[in-house]
């Protein structure tokens, strides 16, 4: 396929021949759908996009697509696509992760990579907990969430993680929720469409350690307010709100990390005085 | 059903058939992927039930292709879906459960039929364009079978429907 031609990709061009494999139930099927719907409405040949992920269910995503993929190391997601865009910065990078892998063991390239703010759309895949290694506490896991693994629960404050972004530069915030497949999709394409970074969150109920979330598709709703360009307003919006606000809800007008070009070495001397001290 | 569905306003058979086509498709990816997660669980006669489902709604969106052609199909259809929302008909990925069992599947099936078969009746109650009418009473007659179609199968399954046990569930603490 060439991007000089028309396309008129359909979702199923971006799947991959490997089966999903999740808990039956998991939101992250969803996901997928809006992942390979977004890709479609994108109209980019597969060899144009790149998805990234690190570690946990989340992370299987670049498995399930046609695209380029990376399964990174845990937490590690974001510099890896990082480093992908700035090299390739004609690809389309999407990083995949969940509220562990993006949040616990990779909180620090999270804020990082806002700061950063390179071209690239960060999706984090959020369900309160660590899944893959049967239900332990995550970052965004409520304090008074009581298992065997958390007696009484932790009692620690979650993480909030579009306010972090916001704070350390994100370029674009979202929210969305798995179960609204077409809306997620919109949500991604204009993510990508948005220069820098573009951050991301979707709701993803855990139905194996978290059957209490299976109630958040009567929790969320649309965000009663129009997206704002002003950072001390979404600041405002995103500290009160409950976490169940749906929609675009920052867009930010930083312009996104460029490289700069590296000089051409023609006198190694000349080189080295550089790093003299 | 997963999320919202937008009230949406149909003018001519083309618009009707990229809806139709849109909702079916919708349908098929989503049965398809239900019953990949039922082979992974080895439960084989829950992947027959939900690939026959998905082979249904196949043959239902290939008929509506015909009707329209192809060209009359990609000239109409939106880049996501053809709501701002949900299809009608979508049944909702996490209603599924790795205990699932034939008559939950069915009634996750009926669900959207009947979803399906109230946008119908709606949009032909509306409809004022003589040509639309006729296929959105077409499309009515269809999921109205589908509806009778996932009922007859309840009942086929109804006994012995209760959830296997399973003494080491993924939840359990080792």
């Amino acid at each position: 396929m060439s991007a000089t031609v028309p396309l008129a990709c359909k979702p199923g061009d971006y799947k991959s021949d490997t089966k999903p494999i999740w808990c039956p139930g998991c939101g992250d099927y969803h996901v997928l759908l809006s992942i390979t719907r977004a890709f479609a409405a994108l109209n980019l040949p597969p060899e144009q996009l790149a998805v990234v992920s690190g570690i946990g269910c989340s992370s299987r995503i670049p498995a399930y697509t046609s695209c380029y993929g990376f399964h990174g190391v845990h937490g590690r997601s974001l510099a890896v696509g990082a480093g992908l865009k700035v090299a390739r910065p004609d690809m389309t990078v999407v990083v995949a992760s969940g509220d562990g892998d993006g949040y616990s063991i990779g909180g620090n390239h999270f804020m990082h990579a806002c700061r950063r703010n390179v071209d690239l759309t960060y999706i984090v895949m959020d369900n309160h907990i660590y899944g893959m290694t049967k239900g332990q506490p995550s970052p965004t896991t409520e304090p008074d969430f009581d298992t065997a693994l958390s007696p009484g629960g932790t009692g620690l404050r979650p993480f909030n993680p579009l306010v972090i972004a916001l704070a350390s530069g994100a370029n674009f915030i979202a929210r969305a929720f798995s179960g609204h497949v077409n809306e997620t999709a919109k949500i991604i394409v204009e993510a990508v469409h948005h220069p820098g970074f573009s951050f991301v969150e979707i709701l993803s109920p855990c139905v194996t350690y978290r059957p209490d979330q299976r109630a958040w598709k009567d929790c969320v709703r649309s965000a009663p307010v129009e997206p704002t360009d002003d950072a001390a307003r979404a600041a405002r919006r995103l500290m009160t709100d409950d976490g169940f606000n749906l929609g675009v809800l920052y867009r930010g007008d930083r312009w996104p990390y460029q490289p700069r070009a590296a000089a051409t070495v023609t006198d190694l001397a000349e080189f080295e005085k550089g790093f003299e001290i | 059903m997963s999320g919202p569905v937008d009230a949406v306003k149909v003018s001519s058979p083309a618009e009707l058939y990229a809806l139709a086509y849109e909702i079916e498709t919708d349908a098929v990816e989503r049965y398809k992927l239900l019953a990949d997660q039922m082979q992974a669980h080895n439960n084989s006669e829950l992947n027959r039930i939900f690939l026959d489902l998905a082979r249904a709604e196949g043959i239902h969106a290939a008929e509506i292709q015909r009707m329209a052609g192809e060209r009359g199909l990609d000239a109409q259809r939106a880049p996501i879906g053809a709501w701002r929302t949900e299809s009608p008909e979508a049944v909702d990925l996490a209603a599924a459960h790795y205990l699932l069992t034939p008559v939950e599947a069915l009634q996750m099936a009926l669900a959207g039929e009947e979803r399906a078969l109230a946008f119908y009746t709606g949009l032909a109650a509306e409809a004022t364009d003589p040509a639309v009418k006729k296929l959105l009473k077409e499309f009515v007659a269809e999921e109205t079978e589908h509806v009778e179609l996932c009922h007859r199968l309840i009942r086929r399954y109804s006994t012995g429907s209760e959830h296997p046990e399973d003494l080491d569930p993924p939840w359990a603490v080792d």
